[in-house]
């Protein structure tokens, strides 16, 4: 049980003639909570779909908690949980009838004790025969992750969970990914949420199919090598025209009164930003550069590749 | 548990399935609702030997041999006089214009024919626009013309009676000797209902998974192909069976259809019927992308089994070619069997080549559907 929890190679997967992952690389190790992140359409969806074998690879090869990827598909969906990006469980049955399905698939006996124990962990015992249909975004995602959970799977993937959840909920639905990771679950997880990157362990961004960073969000951040700084006084909007395609500012994004300036070369946009600031009067300070920044800034250069 | 076959995995996809059905009520309401609906209405309303048809009568001499025929051939119940005095033109406009089905005429010396014993001669023309409509009415014209003919000239006529009635052995029909179409109707109407809801219904199985989005899940769950396939097309069984009762049964009580052959045999051949049926509504739904499809592809199969099965047309009156086409369908089969042991008392051993035809439906099917099925979203 050594073995990482997710160890693949060069996945590749073409529709058509458009190659959606292109040779991307993954290791999660046992107990780690795995961000995946990257803008709509970077082709985390289809790596997940990839990994537990509802997708076959066009090139690549690994395996999912020791078992091989390409022809141990059956054996990796008994031990893995996958929620996915749209709540796709029955919304004409009830709750306890989802759970019930899902336990007799899994085999869980007995199945009436283990749906029980389900109803009473999710706090949805008074409520177990409402139509899962008629159940809001929050609590249908709750539900979907104890039925993923239920068969006490290895591993969690997790497909965009919290899109569409409020703050409170996504908060809760964290604390309880952490407990689970705690307990010895492995859970990759993709999101295109920041504060929800920086409560993964390790993340991994994907734009354009193709794997672009790798690390802990501090490694992150540092290997972008970027320089942050911060502009404050009541003139920083007309300092943010000033500074539009001056040399050396790759990003400017205001936050109220105060404006973020983000660039690689850190001489050449302290330079362009002391200047607008002494025409503004606006004061000019560094900052800590922040994840976003460097999303942000991924995401250019993978715009830049394409065109 | 097995890997790939276990009860408790099908019993989880039996129960779903069971409750999706029941809870989509419309659904549910039509598929008990539709057979009973449409028994009764084609039952009653589909008659390929109709009676009671419009007829004109044009006869210059009002004899008594004249009105015997007439009240003769009105007796037979598929001539109904509307007219008994018309002109010959008139006539002729009126069986122009669809008003009547039928010109008699009688000439003005028949009654002098018949006393003398030299051939008299009547006219019938009928419209045979529609063949099935006149077949019946005119079989019976010889004996019914002897007959009438015979009362009125008394003994020595009776030779030629038994001569009529050794003719009329032609038209006599096996099985059915009145031509009672509802015999012949309400076996075939238990075949096109069952094909109709079962293949339908099931054909919506898989492209409803995926068009809710739920297909993605199931995947990802250890349920085998064939017990997906099991799960889906087991809990139809069920309303196929609660169909053939209700058809059955109304066929006893609404149509007085005999029931000669064995009722097992019935059973049996109708269970192996719909176990085709729903196999081939899952190979549909394998194919189709989504329930629009699966409802035009269903619509495309039901047709041509409709016309080539022998459930609307004489299956040995087609050409060749068009038996050969009809032996494709399971319905076709069916119908064989089910009115050979319904009307004639077949035995087991007399519809074998059926259940044979209609078994290999089932496995051919049940491959092609499980090679079909596609494990991922690829």
């Amino acid at each position: 049980m050594t073995a990482p929890a997710i160890s693949v190679r060069g996945l590749t997967k073409r529709f058509g003639d458009r190659t959606v992952v292109k040779d991307v690389s993954l290791n999660v190790a046992r107990g780690e909570i795995a961000g995946f992140l990257g803008p709509n359409g970077s082709g985390k969806t289809t790596t997940i779909r990839l990994m537990c074998g509802l997708l076959t690879p066009d090139a690549g090869e690994g395996t999912v908690l020791g078992h091989d990827i390409l022809r141990e598909g059956r054996a990796i969906k008994r031990r893995v949980g996958y929620m996915t990006q749209r709540f796709s469980f029955y919304e004409d049955l009830t709750i306890a009838e989802n759970l019930h399905f899902v336990a007799g698939l899994y085999g869980m006996r007995p199945v009436a004790s283990v749906v029980r124990d389900t109803l009473e962990d999710l706090g949805l015992s008074s409520r177990r025969d409402q139509l899962a249909g008629s159940l809001s975004g929050g609590w249908k995602q709750r539900l979907a992750l104890a039925a993923c959970i239920m068969h006490r799977p290895d591993l969690l993937l997790l497909d965009e969970p919290t899109a569409g959840v409020d703050p409170k909920a996504r908060r809760e639905f964290w604390d309880e990914i952490h407990r689970l990771a705690a307990d010895g679950l492995t859970v990759l997880v993709s999101t295109h949420y920041m504060d929800e990157a920086e409560r993964c362990h390790r993340i991994n961004y994907i734009s354009y199919g193709e794997l672009v960073a790798q690390g802990t969000v501090e490694e992150v951040v540092r290997n972008a090598g970027l320089t942050t700084l911060v502009l404050t006084g009541p003139r920083s909007a007309e300092a943010a025209r000033l500074l539009k395609g001056a040399p050396g500012v790759e990003q400017i994004a205001p936050f109220g009164n105060t404006l973020h300036l983000v660039g690689a070369n850190g001489a050449t946009l302290r330079a362009s930003a002391e200047r607008v600031a002494a025409q503004t009067g606006t004061q000019l300070a560094p900052a800590e550069t922040s994840l976003e920044d460097v999303f942000i800034r991924l995401m250019g250069d993978a715009r830049d590749n394409v065109t | 548990m097995s890997r790939f076959f276990s009860f408790g995995r099908l019993w989880a996809l039996l129960t779903k399935e069971t409750i999706q059905m029941r809870r989509d009520r419309l659904t549910f309401a039509m598929m008990l609702g539709i057979p009973l609906f449409q028994l009764i209405l084609f039952g009653y309303a589909i008659n390929t030997d109709p009676k009671q048809l419009p007829a004109a009568l044009v006869a210059p001499t009002q004899d008594r041999f004249t009105r015997a025929m007439v009240s003769a051939l009105e007796l037979t119940g598929y001539y109904r006089f509307v007219t008994v005095g018309a002109t010959a033109g008139e006539a002729e406009e009126m069986i122009a214009r669809g008003d009547v089905a039928f010109v008699v005429t009688v000439p003005s010396d028949f009654g002098r024919r018949v006393e003398r014993g030299d051939s008299p001669v009547i006219l019938i023309e009928a419209d045979a626009t529609d063949p099935s409509v006149a077949s019946g009415a005119i079989s019976t014209l010889s004996t019914v013309a002897a007959e009438a003919l015979s009362r009125e000239t008394g003994e020595e006529a009776q030779n030629a009676l038994n001569a009529a009635k050794q003719l009329s052995v032609i038209v006599h029909r096996r099985y059915n000797p009145e031509g009672i179409t509802q015999y012949n109707i309400v076996p075939g109407l238990l075949g096109v209902i069952l094909q109709l809801t079962m293949v339908m219904m099931t054909s919506m199985a898989l492209t409803r998974e995926t068009e809710r989005g739920t297909m993605e899940n199931l995947l990802s769950m250890p349920a085998t192909p064939f017990e997906i396939m099991l799960g889906k097309v087991m809990p139809y069984l069920a309303v196929g069976a609660v169909q053939v009762v209700v058809v059955l049964l109304a066929a006893k009580a609404l149509f007085d259809i005999p029931f000669v052959g064995s009722l097992p045999l019935i059973l049996i051949g109708v269970f192996v019927f719909v176990l085709a049926l729903v196999i081939l509504g899952y190979l549909i739904s394998t194919v189709a992308r989504t329930q629009m499809q699966a409802m035009q592809l269903t619509f495309f199969f039901f047709l041509p089994s409709l016309m080539l099965s022998g459930f609307m047309f004489p299956f040995r009156g087609m050409p060749v070619w068009a038996q050969m086409l009809g032996e494709v369908f399971p319905l076709t089969h069916f119908l064989r069997l089910i009115r050979s042991v319904m009307l004639k008392g077949a035995d087991a051993v007399t519809v074998a080549g059926s259940f044979g035809a209609l078994a290999l439906f089932v496995a051919l099917l049940a491959g092609a559907a499980l090679l079909r099925f596609r494990r991922t979203l690829d």
